[in-house]
């Protein structure tokens, strides 16, 4: 027998958690698929602060964080369903799912995707070299750390410098696993210049405008082979930490009806968060490569907001809406992708991302004039935000186009 | 079996448990010998059977008239006739062999009458706008083809493991860990000594791969060939890129290689390799950066569309080949003593030929086969099978532990459990598929350490108080 629910939830993170509860504060059915035995999402096994600040106005550790998103969700009557995998996604709202008892499915009004992000993975890295064990992202090592009270090695290289990296560096002190190095292809940290401080502190080799090349030993990691220009040298290590990279988990979306952005590699949204079918919507991670957890509660939150007018039935039409245009190569992507001019909110805007270093202008265009623009100077993984205040109630038709005019250096 | 002073005494010592050595141990037990399987390594399928590509050949490029050729047209006929039973997946995709310049084009002709000589009599050559009708997604460039309907493909792991487990339920017996370092024939006995312990048989069978002429040379007092490695790299595409090629996609063979393929996997993904590259060491199969890039180069070449795809896995595989292209049998009636050496591409494919041939070459007594064999069922893993679900769509299946690749709890335990329990982790995934998938374990490996707490060797974990070094001195 089917089951039916007002609105199903996939993915119990921040963003899932975050829209289940506001949906059902409003008197909704909602149920939340989480595909994990343990409700909760990624802060699970982050054990350092700072999560919660918008939330619950204090600052809280991410165990504590996740914990309490639950408890909330709960105490607004969300039905949690823990371990329930999707398997796939059915037009018009239905979920082919199976649970440790078996197969099921669930018809919802409305589905909220929200299944979060995961890392590059060294396969796809092109590292070279034989598979010992002990090579992995760092949301398993935060896995096997703080859920399992476990560690894989005492002795790892850690490659990336985005702030994935130096959250794993907590997990390692935690542990007692001390890096042997830490290795960032670019010429300097991802995240900020600053955090330069932290592996400094704990007596890590920084080595920049590095790569991995290889990772050696049969049964375990031996020692991993670093390369800097034409320069190869060995680290002996007991393990690689293959860090950040991230990239929407977007397999159901890939495997359904559902248009997919290969910019963000997640589904491509409306100003609603509303996919291309208008009984799935989409927040959190799963969006875009990646941003903090305070960031994706806030899209649950916007995005149950648009969840309640499309079930009232008061949600504009999915078209007419504008396609976002992009014109640059430097942008990596915006979102979302389509707009809806006519119903923009105060405070609305676009997230982008640039693929490299730029310098220049950032600008939006409605049918060739300026709606708004400003110089930027960017790096990558930073956010950026383009204010949509300027298209609301604007009469000019014609494309959108966010474009990226670079400054050459000469 | 019996017993000596010296302890257990098998009918016929397997030593090796890749494909071939799998195969061979359950057509002896079949014939109702008592058979134990010697393995050098902590795990099953180790050497060559790790890293193949997963294709059931018809031979129709084998040269004519061969053992090779003989023992890949019977395996293949054999696999057909038990698959269902043993419960193996075989994806009947067929194979098409792409002319992508003048060269290659002028090629087909012969390659077809070689097929036809092998009694592959269903290839045909088909023109560039015909095979783009059956595969719409090649690259441009493509002259002409020829398709070859009986090339199929399989799961290597599935397939050796039921073999060996079906000799195994049948009573043969396995010891892993067990390196044969001496050979003694007695005039009636031959007295094998491994680290796992010394063993009296009745007769050996050596089916080592990559170590094939060190345990021939062991046995026979010298070896005919020498194994030369020749890696293979491979890159793994997530699923969705299995949609671009229905067929195997084969280039035209060359004198030393079948070349680099396109196909998808049993297990769903689509993969790209091998390379053929010699090299010295029998147990390092590493890949590197510039070779996998260049086989990302190639793999969109033939289809384009895989520009879009993601990678999900590398690896590369050793193939045990030698100074010649031909499989390199021997054998000693008068010492009850067989040695099978140089299987190298094939070897998935011809291994059920190649045991029965060497089960009417080896010397024995007379044996009483079983009257109603035990069969094993093997896990269904494969994807784009019609009617046939993992088992995810069952009940009672206690939970997904590896969500991208759908691996059950109950499949988990399941390989953990029984005569051919996975005892590495490397073993469990090629049992199970855990962390074979797009995330290679960011989610799963948690749950996966809980689960296989003290039944892998190494650990996937230890808890925080313990020194892993620690842990390596106490198993040495």
């Amino acid at each position: 027998m089917t089951e039916r629910c007002d609105v199903a939830v996939v993915g119990s993170g921040p963003a899932g958690l975050g829209a289940a509860t506001a949906l059902a504060a409003t008197g909704l059915h909602v149920v939340v698929l989480e595909r994990e035995a343990e409700l909760g999402g990624i802060p699970r096994h982050c054990g350092h602060p700072p999560f919660g600040m918008q939330e619950f106005r204090r600052v809280l550790i991410g165990p504590t964080y996740a914990r309490r998103l639950v408890e909330r969700a709960r105490a607004a009557g969300v039905v949690l369903r823990a371990p329930a995998t999707v398997t796939a996604l059915q037009p018009g709202g239905g979920l082919e799912l199976t649970t440790p008892a078996g197969p099921a499915t669930l018809e919802a009004q409305a589905v909220l995707l929200a299944t979060g992000v995961r890392e590059t993975t060294r396969a796809e890295r092109l590292i070279g070299g034989t598979k010992p064990a002990g090579v992995m992202n760092t949301g398993a090592l935060q896995g096997l750390v703080y859920l399992a009270r476990q560690v894989p090695f005492r002795r790892p290289v850690v490659l990336g410098t985005e702030f994935v990296a130096y959250s794993a560096l907590f997990t390692c002190r935690h542990a007692g696993i001390r890096p042997v190095a830490m290795v960032e292809p670019g010429p300097r940290p991802v995240a900020w210049q600053l955090s330069r401080g932290l592996p400094w502190l704990l007596r890590i080799p920084q080595y920049f405008a590095t790569e991995v090349e290889a990772v050696l030993g049969e049964e375990r990691v031996t020692g991993v082979v670093l390369r800097r220009g034409g320069r190869r040298w060995t680290v002996a290590a007991d393990g690689l930490l293959v860090t950040g990279g991230f990239r929407p988990e977007a397999t159901l979306v890939r495997g359904a009806h559902l248009q997919l952005d290969r910019r963000t590699g997640g589904p491509a949204i409306d100003s609603f968060g509303r996919t291309s079918d208008p009984a799935f919507f989409a927040a959190g991670n799963l969006l875009r490569p990646v941003e903090t957890a305070g960031w994706s509660w806030a899209e649950g939150v916007a995005v149950a907001r648009s969840i309640g007018r499309a079930l009232d039935g008061t949600l504009p039409a999915p078209e007419p809406a504008l396609e976002l245009e992009l014109a640059g190569e430097a942008i990596k992507y915006a979102l979302p992708q389509r707009l809806h001019p006519g119903d923009i909110d105060k405070g609305q805007m676009l997230q982008v991302r640039v693929a490299r270093p730029v310098r220049g202008r950032l600008a939006l265009r409605r049918g060739g004039q300026e709606v708004w623009s400003r110089r930027l100077k960017a790096l990558p993984e930073r956010r950026i935000t383009v204010p949509l205040d300027g298209l609301a109630g604007r009469a000019v038709p014609g494309r959108l186009v966010l474009e990226l005019d670079e400054e050459i250096d000469s | 079996m019996e017993h000596s002073e010296q302890g257990p005494v098998f009918d016929v010592a397997v030593i090796g448990a890749g494909v071939v050595g799998a195969a061979v141990a359950r057509r002896l037990q079949l014939d109702g010998c008592a058979v134990l399987v010697l393995e050098a390594a902590a795990e099953v399928l180790d050497g060559a059977s790790k890293g193949n590509s997963g294709i059931l050949h018809t031979g129709f490029d084998a040269p004519p008239g061969t053992l090779e050729a003989r023992c890949v047209a019977e395996g293949r006929a054999e696999f057909l006739a038990i698959h269902e039973q043993l419960g193996l997946p075989l994806l009947e995709t067929g194979a098409m062999v792409l002319a992508w310049n003048e060269a290659e084009e002028a090629a087909l002709p012969r390659l077809l009458q070689q097929a036809h000589a092998n009694a592959v009599t269903d290839a045909v050559i088909l023109s560039a706008a015909e095979i783009r009708r059956l595969e719409p997604g090649l690259g441009p460039g493509l002259r002409a083809g020829i398709r070859v309907p009986g090339e199929h493909v399989i799961d290597p792991w599935s397939t050796a493991h039921a073999y060996l487990l079906q000799a195994l339920l049948n009573g043969a017996e396995l010891r892993r860990k067990a390196n044969l370092h001496a050979a003694a024939f007695d005039g009636s006995l031959w007295r094998l000594q491994t680290t796992a312990g010394s063993f009296g048989a009745a007769a050996v069978v050596a089916c080592a791969g990559l170590f094939g002429d060190r345990v021939e040379a062991m046995l026979f007092g010298d070896a005919h060939f020498t194994i030369r490695p020749r890696k293979g790299q491979f890159v793994v595409y997530d699923k969705p890129a299995a949609s671009l090629a229905r067929h195997i996609l084969l280039p035209v063979p060359s004198a030393t290689t079948k070349g680099i393929v396109v196909c998808r996997t049993a297990w769903g993904n689509l993969l790209v390799g091998p390379t053929a590259e010699e090299q010295e060491s029998r147990t390092e199969a590493a890949t590197d950066r510039a070779t996998l890039e260049a086989l990302i180069e190639k793999g969109r070449a033939i289809l384009p569309g895989l520009a879009d795809e993601e990678v999900t896995a590398s690896y590369a595989g050793l193939r045990p080949a030698t100074e010649a292209k031909e499989y390199r049998l021997r054998s000693d009636p008068a010492r009850r003593l067989v040695s099978v050496g140089g299987i190298r591409s094939t070897g998935l494919s011809a291994a059920l030929g190649l045991a029965r041939h060497v089960a009417a070459l080896l010397e024995r007594r007379p044996a009483t086969p079983p009257a109603e064999p035990e069969t094993p069922r093997l896990p269904w893993l494969a994807e784009g099978v019609a009617g046939k679900g993992r088992d995810w769509t069952r009940p009672g299946h206690g939970g997904i532990v590896c969500h991208c690749e759908l691996v059950t709890r109950r499949e988990v335990e399941a390989a953990l459990d029984g005569p051919l329990a996975a005892t590495t982790l490397a073993g469990l995934k090629r049992r199970t598929r855990v962390t074979m998938g797009r995330c290679q374990g960011f989610n799963c490996l948690p749950e996966l350490a809980r689960l296989t707490a003290g039944r892998l060797d190494p650990p996937i974990a230890v808890p925080f108080a313990r020194s892993l070094d620690r842990d390596a001195q106490r198993r040495d």
